[in-house]
């Protein structure tokens, strides 16, 4: 009779452990991740709690989208890759480096004209006045905020007029850097950058006025196998993910 | 000396364990040298002299002109002197004719005939187009030469300008040096450590010791000074100014007059009247009671001794006066201490001298 | 019509380069030689303190140099008041900006050799000409020049390629406005990342090929040089 007992407490208390216990238990392995410079703060919450929900390790690295594109391509030791745009990722669908169909938007990244001196950006006007001598936008040529950029200022017909008073930031970083060094007066940036600031002036473009800005992810061929690597790409589609992204200034596709 | 005719110069500056305390007035013409052990403050003077040092304290008036008072400091560069260093020096980048006529001024325009006159005095005919670092060090040093004359200076100062070359550049350029003494009417300051360059052509010597003057004056006076050191040297030497007053070809044999008596020394032809710089060492004197006829040492003069220095525990060196008067030239004679005992000599007392090798400090040329 | 689009895209930048590299070049003599001749010949105990300055670009990420740059020449910096002078808010994203930039960044390679030369020279040559009559002036130009151009020649080398191919500092402070600050290395850069490999290799092949050709003469002039003088 205390035996039973005694087993039953017993096969309880290992069955409690066991599912406290098993996540570490299990193998720990490493996934290598390259991610878009503007997602660095986001990124980094992700990988620690990543870590803490499964115990893998996820070991980061920031850049421009354009660099890890070519360096993927010569066989950079990444598993996953968080591009600032959808181009690239798919190209390396195509180009066979990434799983088939592996591709999907994890963020999309949202437009802000921003300028330090408070009041100066209210809306499009100050874009129409022109009242400035110079705009700072990321290279468009490398990356997605710079198209975007351009895409609003043609919209709103005041692109041959600001041309040239266009600088150009070689990552989206710098870009703001610019502005926020007071070099250009205002300047076009991601959300993500100015969500803890208080000061200066802003105003979110809205959508309709140039293609999102998807951000896609994609899982590489040298990751397929990787254990860690495809745990972390279910738990970039989670709801704790998307939370963090939120969090940080970016849009989840299929809302607004 | 007068004011006009004279170098006045005072400096006091720190030099490492000692300062250089010096005060003096030399003669503006002839050479000057400055003796001394090595480090005692001859080469910082003759910089101080050029204004290329600046001492802390520093007076310098030349031959009446006012080179450097309390607040006043002419710079090297509007002192009209000409300095030759130890090393030639020469610019590398300029052949030797553009050195020979870099610190001349153009304005005045060196006549041909200036130009080809210290050209040949200094033998530089065939070097003209060369660039220095093409020639010999005794060649280096004549360009060296030329060139501070060329500057048209009022004072050359020469720095030891032969210590760095060896023992036969040194004789084939010293003649040269004795050339500049005797065609040029420039005041010579001379810095030398080697006391047989100064016997060549010095005329005034000055004497100095960490940092100090120890004495001045004449060449012959402070070599045959029998308080101060040089009277002591194992080379120890007078040199004495004679005046050729007849020479036997025969023979070979010259006669010059001195200040107290002749001297016969073996030459090749000189004219009458010419006159020469005679060394007569220590060392090649002796000393008699009579006067020795029968003799191959021909040169017996009488003199009359005023000095006795001990050298060392053995020998002694003899100061005395030519002429029977004993008021002639001074030179030196170093003996064994017996024979000064022996022969029972003094102070006073009248011998005979017998100079048995006498230099002609000047080479035929 | 795209070969001449091309042309635009791969000759502005050249030409732009070597305008920069040539002007930065020609301040840095003018600049460098007194601060050369300062440092080699002071006895100022803080003598050192500021070569150190002067070498830092030697050891600063180009980054860090462009970064303390943008503060320096915007608005709020001296850069701000000088470019106020023409009407202008700030220095970056301008030429005037990026020839300053390069100047900072590319002066020890100008005023180091110019500086060793002036030491090796010593003091004599320049005794000796004030003992000649040459005043500090005279005595500058006809003696200490004609001594250190070995080291002039080096420092011009040096500094014309080091701004050649400067690129950290221009990035940070460029803006990358073609004709006014889009560089070479910088279109190099741009085309890399658009992938126009051809037009890259092209730009970038002939780089190695200039730099080649740069380093090269200058080691054979300088030896020419050495000899002469020895």
């Amino acid at each position: 009779m205390f035996m039973k007992v005694a087993v039953r407490r017993f096969s309880f208390f290992y069955l409690v452990a066991a599912i406290f216990i098993s996540p570490t238990a299990t193998f720990a392995e490493t996934v290598n991740i390259a991610v878009a410079a503007n997602f660095t703060d986001p990124a980094k919450e992700m990988a620690q709690i990543f870590r803490e929900k499964t115990g893998h390790d996820a070991i980061l690295s920031f850049g421009p989208s354009g660099q890890f594109y070519a360096q993927i391509k010569e066989s950079a030791p990444f598993q996953i890759f968080l591009s600032a745009d959808e181009e690239r990722p798919k190209k390396l669908v195509e180009e066979g480096f990434a799983v088939p169909n592996g591709s999907f938007t994890y963020a999309i990244g949202r437009l802000v004209l921003w300028s330090k001196k408070p009041g100066f950006v209210k809306n499009e006007e100050v874009l129409k006045k022109g009242n400035f001598t110079k705009i700072s936008i990321a290279n468009p040529a490398s990356a997605p905020y710079g198209v975007a950029a351009i895409e609003v200022m043609k919209a709103l017909n005041v692109y041959d007029a600001l041309k040239s008073k266009i600088v150009e930031g070689n990552s989206i970083a710098q870009t703001f850097q610019f502005v926020d060094s007071d070099n250009a007066e205002l300047g076009f940036i991601a959300q993500s950058q100015i969500m803890t600031r208080t000061d200066g002036s802003g105003w979110q473009v809205p959508q309709k006025l140039y293609k999102e800005i998807r951000q896609d992810a994609v899982l590489l061929k040298s990751g397929e196998n990787n254990e860690a690597a495809k745990a972390f790409i279910t738990f970039l589609k989670g709801s704790v993910a998307k939370n963090i992204i939120k969090k940080f200034g970016y849009a989840i596709p299929g809302k607004p | 000396m007068t004011k006009e005719n004279k170098i006045a110069f005072l400096f006091k500056t720190p030099l490492g364990h000692f300062d250089l305390d010096v005060a003096l007035d030399i003669p503006a013409r002839g050479v000057t040298a400055l003796f001394g052990p090595s480090g005692c403050g001859k080469t910082t003077l003759l910089r101080c002299i050029s204004g290329l040092n600046q001492a802390s304290v520093g007076r310098l008036v030349v031959n009446g002109e006012i080179w450097q008072a309390e607040g006043y400091f002419r710079p090297a560069h509007r002192r009209e002197i000409g300095y030759v260093f130890q090393e030639a020096s020469l610019f590398p980048h300029l052949d030797v004719r553009k050195n020979l006529l870099y610190g001349s001024n153009s304005k005045k325009l060196i006549t041909v005939h200036d130009f080809d006159y210290i050209v040949d005095m200094l033998g530089l005919g065939r070097i003209l187009n060369r660039s220095p670092h093409n020639l010999s060090g005794g060649e280096r040093q004549r360009v060296a030469i030329g060139r501070a004359l060329f500057s048209e200076p009022k004072l050359l100062l020469m720095d030891e300008p032969l210590s760095a070359l060896d023992k036969p550049t040194k004789e084939e350029i010293m003649p040269f040096i004795e050339r500049l003494h005797e065609n040029l009417q420039l005041p010579i300051i001379y810095v030398s450590h080697d006391m047989n360059e100064i016997e060549h052509i010095a005329d005034y010597l000055v004497l100095m010791n960490e940092g100090k003057i120890v004495a001045s004056g004449a060449l012959a006076d402070i070599q045959s000074d029998p308080n101060l050191p040089l009277v002591n040297y194992h080379d120890s030497a007078v040199s004495l100014e004679g005046s050729l007053v007849d020479y036997d070809a025969h023979f070979g044999i010259a006669k010059f007059e001195v200040h107290g008596g002749f001297l016969n020394v073996p030459s090749c032809e000189i004219a009458i009247g010419v006159k020469r710089r005679l060394k007569v060492y220590a060392s090649n004197v002796s000393l008699s009671l009579e006067n020795i006829k029968s003799s191959t040492i021909e040169n017996l003069i009488p003199a009359c001794i005023i000095d006795m220095k001990e050298t060392n525990p053995f020998q002694v060196t003899v100061v005395l006066r030519l002429g029977r008067q004993g008021d002639g030239a001074r030179i030196l004679a170093r003996i064994t201490r017996r024979s000064w005992e022996t022969l029972g000599l003094s102070i006073n007392a009248a011998v005979y001298t017998q100079i048995k090798a006498v230099s002609l400090v000047r080479k035929e040329y | 019509m795209m070969t001449q689009d091309l042309s635009q895209d791969v000759l502005t930048p050249i030409w732009l380069t070597l305008a920069l590299a040539s002007s930065t070049t020609i301040i840095l003599l003018i600049v460098g030689t007194p601060l050369a001749w300062w440092l080699a010949r002071s006895k100022a105990r803080w003598k050192e303190v500021v070569a150190a300055f002067v070498s830092i670009p030697l050891v600063l990420p180009p980054t860090v140099l462009g970064f303390y740059l943008l503060i320096a020449l915007g608005p709020n910096g001296p850069g701000g008041a000088l470019a106020s002078l023409w009407g202008a808010r700030t220095l970056a994203f301008s030429f005037p900006g990026l020839l300053i930039g390069s100047v900072f960044y590319s002066m020890p390679f100008v005023v180091q050799p110019i500086r060793n030369a002036f030491e090796a020279m010593g003091d004599r040559p320049l005794e000796v000409a004030a003992t000649l009559r040459a005043s500090p002036c005279r005595a500058f130009w006809s003696v200490a020049v004609p001594l250190a151009s070995p080291g002039f020649l080096t420092g011009a080398i040096l500094g014309f390629a080091h701004t050649i191919g400067e690129f950290g500092v221009v990035l940070m402070i460029g803006g990358n406005i073609p004709g006014q600050t889009k560089v070479l290395s910088i279109a190099v850069y741009d085309f890399v990342e658009t992938s126009q490999w051809a037009t890259a290799h092209l730009l970038a092949g002939g780089m190695v090929v200039l730099s080649f050709c740069v380093i090269f003469s200058m080691m054979l002039i300088e030896k020419r040089l050495r000899q002469a003088r020895s």
